[in-house]
């Protein structure tokens, strides 16, 4: 049984998640709409995290059994200017990426383990995670030809 | 008998005097003193040229439920036989579209009168057109272009103010990414013609994705919404659906002050026999909440919340069309799942009014067998904008009314040709409605322009305004073409507008009338004629178009827009495929034929309009073509959406984010013509109310003017009934500050602060209203200096923020604190 482990996994990306969300918003201040989406959205992890508290604490994490680490704390930023923004976004998009399949391979585990209460909140989460990098991708295609090739 | 004499007293009330007299007397009172003006005038009445100012909406001309609504031709300037010739044209001052004719005398405007057989009007005029003609014979108008020597702006010839601009474009193109460092930022009150050359030289000539019209701040949210819920732009309504509704609901859309006209109509259908019930939805008491049936002040910001209750009402009490809903509509489980939450009782919590009047509102847009809503910037200016007039749209989608006499939606506009800058891809859409993601409509683009696919920008949607102001600010867009409107007035937080405007690094070319705050700031200013001195055609927010002709030439060296930009393709020798010059228009009915072979297909197809028939028949509704010769009074009459991937405007955004769908995501929800229910939940606005800023600013819009005044401020009239700005506070607030009306105040937010009398009103507490109009091109204040002498205009306060959909800046939710000036 490791679902403990990626449960623990899991909420740790979601906070690191929440963390990058909060300092691209802060140091990106100056882009309206990335200051209040992305303050939007770091709160929004935040409640994933929540979330998933009380169902890490009902699986046991044998000790010495972790799997690799996730790239969850990649992000580096944040960085300043119209290519800072667009690599602080790209990091974001990453973490999500990875969140985005976590979810779904803590939804199949839930399913595994007749865990309704848990696959409930994989379903209402996962969803708000596909938004996510969906507005990424969005706000990244929009911004990479400026930053790339006119800046 | 003197007609103006014979007018009961009441006719002749200022507009608050008629509203203490409704106080104090009742409707009733007003309304009988109102039938007998309208007895006393009778129908088909030419109403004399009495003071418009003090009675806005003039005589009441009750007409009945399914009725014609009657003729009453307003008029101010010379007589019928006193002018030289009377030229046919619209309003150029608000979106309603009212036709009139111009009269011309000794070479110079003279007046002017509605025309009483058009469709929009009836041969009524809002006063800002009555007496605003008056503007364009203004001394100080522009009459040479002017460049900036030494940091001076002084005046000299076409041919160098043009070479400067050329030779800055044409070094900016020289290098790699040198579309991406133009921008152009347009308007709301060019005509069609002007708003599609414009697209095609930026689009296909320079390539740039990099336009947009200030309609961003206007009328975003609404071309968004009917793509969200239908599949593309197009007003689903007409302004007949007064005729037949046997209810109005108006969600943040003060019509009295912003479409006057409009609200003649409606006023006279509520003095009638029959009369439609009436819902407001607004914040302030402004003359539509006075006359509603049922008004919820609802707190700036909560409109979902408001809406998601009003659907779940709609939904309890079965007073939805299930049937309809089932073929015609694609996402009710989803909605119906949103808005259980929104319980009366919570709604009320979030919206801070009665439960039970959000209930009696349910019962006004449920129990009504034909309902007209309309929406304006109480909704699109605010928080979570487009999610919010989507919810208007789903009512008539739950409700099945819509494409029926009566039963309609009008997402309105701010701005007189907001639908052209639309329709014609100058405002961040693609030409004739057309998918930016739609690989083949690129390449009908392309092969209209004879220019490769990939000259077209597709890559993303085009920019949007706050956008294209933030690449000018970071450096990346280095000349930015600002033509026939006036940002240091109008975007928000001023102080920053005025900091990119005055970057050494940004060259800004400024098209316009007059010198306003923005001019002040350019590189270039070119001089620009205006209503009455060009030919061209717009689109009101109904879809009607009408023909504006030239009747008199513009004063000194100034040009119609329209050549300005023909000149500027011309001078930068823009080519096509063959080597071919990309734009050979000479003159607007070029352009617009042009243009009918762009819309030829798409939902606006103007295929069947020539000028001809819109001199000979006055305003026409599109789509116009071979089988709809008349025109087209209401969309989507069959049920059937614009909705079919091939047909649609877009794939879809997510309304919390703005996350753009894919096109195969969009095709797995099998739309087939069916109309999409948003579903939202509420969440709060970005700047709550704090300790330090304990008020909500929203700012709007008051009769005598419009936009920054640049026309309005200079006719006599309208100055003198609105001449500087105020402060509207509420009885609560007022008397908890010690603030008596009258008592200077001043007005802080965390951007900056203003100044201004109070006026102590019945607004809901909480609530501060100051009117956007009033800028500093009459206070003797230089726009160019660096100053702390910009206390006026309401966008000092208000805060960079947009709808994550529409794009929309949010100009109803900013935390001030107000308090008595020292």
């Amino acid at each position: 049984m490791h679902l403990g482990h990626y449960l623990r996994l899991l909420h740790t990306a979601q906070t690191n998640l929440a963390g990058g969300f909060r300092a691209v918003a802060e140091g990106h201040a100056d882009e309206a709409d990335v200051f209040h989406l992305a303050g939007k959205l770091a709160a929004q992890c935040d409640r994933h995290a929540e979330q998933l508290a009380p169902h890490a604490g009902r699986y046991e994490n044998p000790a010495g059994d972790e799997p690799d680490a996730l790239h969850s704390d990649i992000f580096r930023g944040p960085r300043s200017g119209a290519l800072g923004l667009l690599r602080d976004l790209q990091d974001l998009y990453v973490m999500a990426a990875e969140v985005d399949i976590v979810w779904t391979l803590v939804g199949q585990a839930a399913q595994g383990a007749r865990d309704d209460d848990l696959f409930s909140v994989v379903r209402d989460c996962e969803h708000e995670t596909a938004i996510q990098l969906k507005w990424l991708r969005t706000r990244l295609k929009q911004a990479a030809p400026q930053a790339l090739v006119v800046a | 008998m003197n007609a103006r004499a014979a007018l009961p007293s009441v006719a002749r009330l200022d507009a608050s005097a008629f509203t203490a007299a409704q106080r104090r007397f009742g409707h009733a009172a007003v309304r009988a003193a109102e039938a007998s003006v309208a007895a006393r005038s009778g129908t088909h009445a030419a109403v004399p040229p009495a003071d418009r100012i003090a009675d806005p909406w003039g005589p009441r001309t009750p007409y009945d439920r399914g009725g014609c609504w009657p003729v009453r031709i307003d008029r101010h300037g010379v007589g019928d036989d006193e002018a030289e010739r009377w030229v046919a044209s619209a309003s150029l001052l608000h979106s309603n579209g009212d036709a009139m004719d111009i009269a011309v005398r000794d070479g110079a405007i003279a007046g002017v009168r509605g025309r009483p057989h058009d469709r929009v009007n009836h041969g009524r005029l809002d006063p800002k057109d009555l007496y605003g003609w008056q503007a364009s014979n203004s001394a100080d108008r522009l009459t040479s272009p002017l460049v900036r020597e030494g940091g001076r702006l002084v005046p000299t010839d076409w041919d160098t103010a043009m070479q400067r601009i050329v030779a800055r474009s044409r070094d900016l193109l020289a290098h790699p990414g040198g579309w991406g460092r133009i921008g152009f930022y347009t308007s709301g009150q060019l005509f069609l013609e002007e708003y599609y050359v414009l697209g095609v030289l930026g689009k296909a000539g320079i390539g740039t994705p990099h336009m947009d019209g200030n309609t961003r701040l206007c009328t975003a949210t609404a071309a968004t919404a009917l793509k969200a819920s239908f599949g593309s732009d197009g007003q689903p309504g007409s302004y007949t659906d007064v005729d037949h509704c046997d209810a109005i609901a108006l969600y943040g859309h003060n019509v009295a002050e912003t479409q006057a006209v409009l609200w003649m109509r409606i006023l006279d259908r509520r003095r009638g026999a029959d009369p439609p019930a009436l819902l407001c939805v607004d914040p302030r008491l402004t003359p539509v909440a006075r006359e509603a049936d049922v008004h919820l002040p609802i707190r700036a910001g909560t409109n979902v919340a408001l809406m998601n209750a009003l659907q779940r009402e709609l939904i309890a009490n079965g007073w939805i069309d299930t049937d309809w809903v089932a073929e015609h509509t694609n996402g009710f489980e989803e909605l119906e799942a949103a808005v259980e939450p929104y319980s009366l009782d919570h709604a009320a919590q979030i919206c801070q009014v009665p439960a039970g009047e959000i209930a009696a509102a349910a019962q006004l847009i449920g129990t009504c067998e034909h309902l007209l809503s309309t929406v304006l910037q109480g909704f699109y200016q605010s928080n979570q904008a487009t999610a919010a007039a989507c919810q208007v749209n789903n009512v008539h989608l739950l409700r099945g009314m819509i494409g029926r006499p009566g039963a309609g939606v009008l997402q309105m506009n701010g701005q007189p040709t907001a639908q052209n800058t639309r329709e014609t891809g100058a405002n961040g859409d693609l030409p004739g409605f057309r998918n930016w993601d739609n690989g083949e409509h690129i390449a009908q683009l392309a092969r209209l322009w004879n220019v490769d696919a990939s000259t077209v920008p597709h890559w993303a949607p085009p920019t949007h305004a706050m956008q294209i102001w933030r690449y000018a600010e970071q450096g990346s867009i280095e000349l930015l073409w600002i033509s026939a409107t006036n940002p240091a007035v109008s975007l928000p937080e001023l102080e920053r507008i005025r900091c990119i405007l005055r970057r050494d690094e940004l060259f800004v070319v400024v098209q316009d009338l007059f010198l306003t705050e923005t001019a002040a700031l350019a590189d270039v200013v070119l001089p620009a004629a205006t209503w009455g001195e060009k030919t061209g055609t717009f689109t009101n927010a109904d879809r009607t178009v009408h023909i504006s002709d030239k009747a008199v030439d513009p004063p000194g060296e100034a040009r119609a827009d329209l050549d300005i930009f023909l000149d500027y393709a011309r001078r930068m020798d823009f080519r096509d495929r063959d080597g071919e010059p990309l734009i050979a228009w000479t003159d607007p009915e070029e352009v617009f034929e042009a243009w009918k072979a762009c819309s030829a297909g798409r939902p606006c197809d103007y295929t069947g309009l020539t000028y001809d028939r819109l001199r000979e028949r006055g305003g026409i509704q599109w789509p116009c073509t071979a089988e709809a010769a008349e025109g087209t009074e209401r969309l989507y009459t069959d049920g059937r959406f614009n909705t079919d991937p091939e047909v649609s405007e877009s794939y879809g955004r997510d309304l919390t984010t703005g996350a753009a769908f894919t096109e195969d995501e969009y095709r797995a929800k099998e739309p087939g013509g069916r109309a999409f229910l948003q579903a939202a939940a509420f969440e709060p606005p970005p700047e709550a109310p704090s300790r330090e800023f304990p008020l909500l600013l929203t700012t709007g819009r008051t009769l005598a003017h419009f936009h920054t005044r640049t026309k309005t401020g200079r006719t006599p009239e309208l100055q003198a009934a609105a001449p500087d700005v105020w402060v509207e506070l509420s009885l609560q607030d007022a008397q908890r500050l010690r603030i008596a009306d009258g008592d200077i105040v001043r007005v802080r937010s965390p951007r900056g602060a203003i100044e201004g009398p109070a006026r102590v009103v019945g607004n809901r507490p909480g609530v501060v209203f100051v009117p956007f109009h009033y800028g500093y091109w009459d206070t003797g204040e230089d726009a160019c200096e660096d100053s702390n002498g910009h206390a006026r205009a309401a966008n000092e306060l208000t805060i960079t923020a947009w709808d994550p959909v529409s794009y929309q800046p949010m100009f109803k939710v900013a935390a001030v604190d107000v308090r008595k000036a020292a």
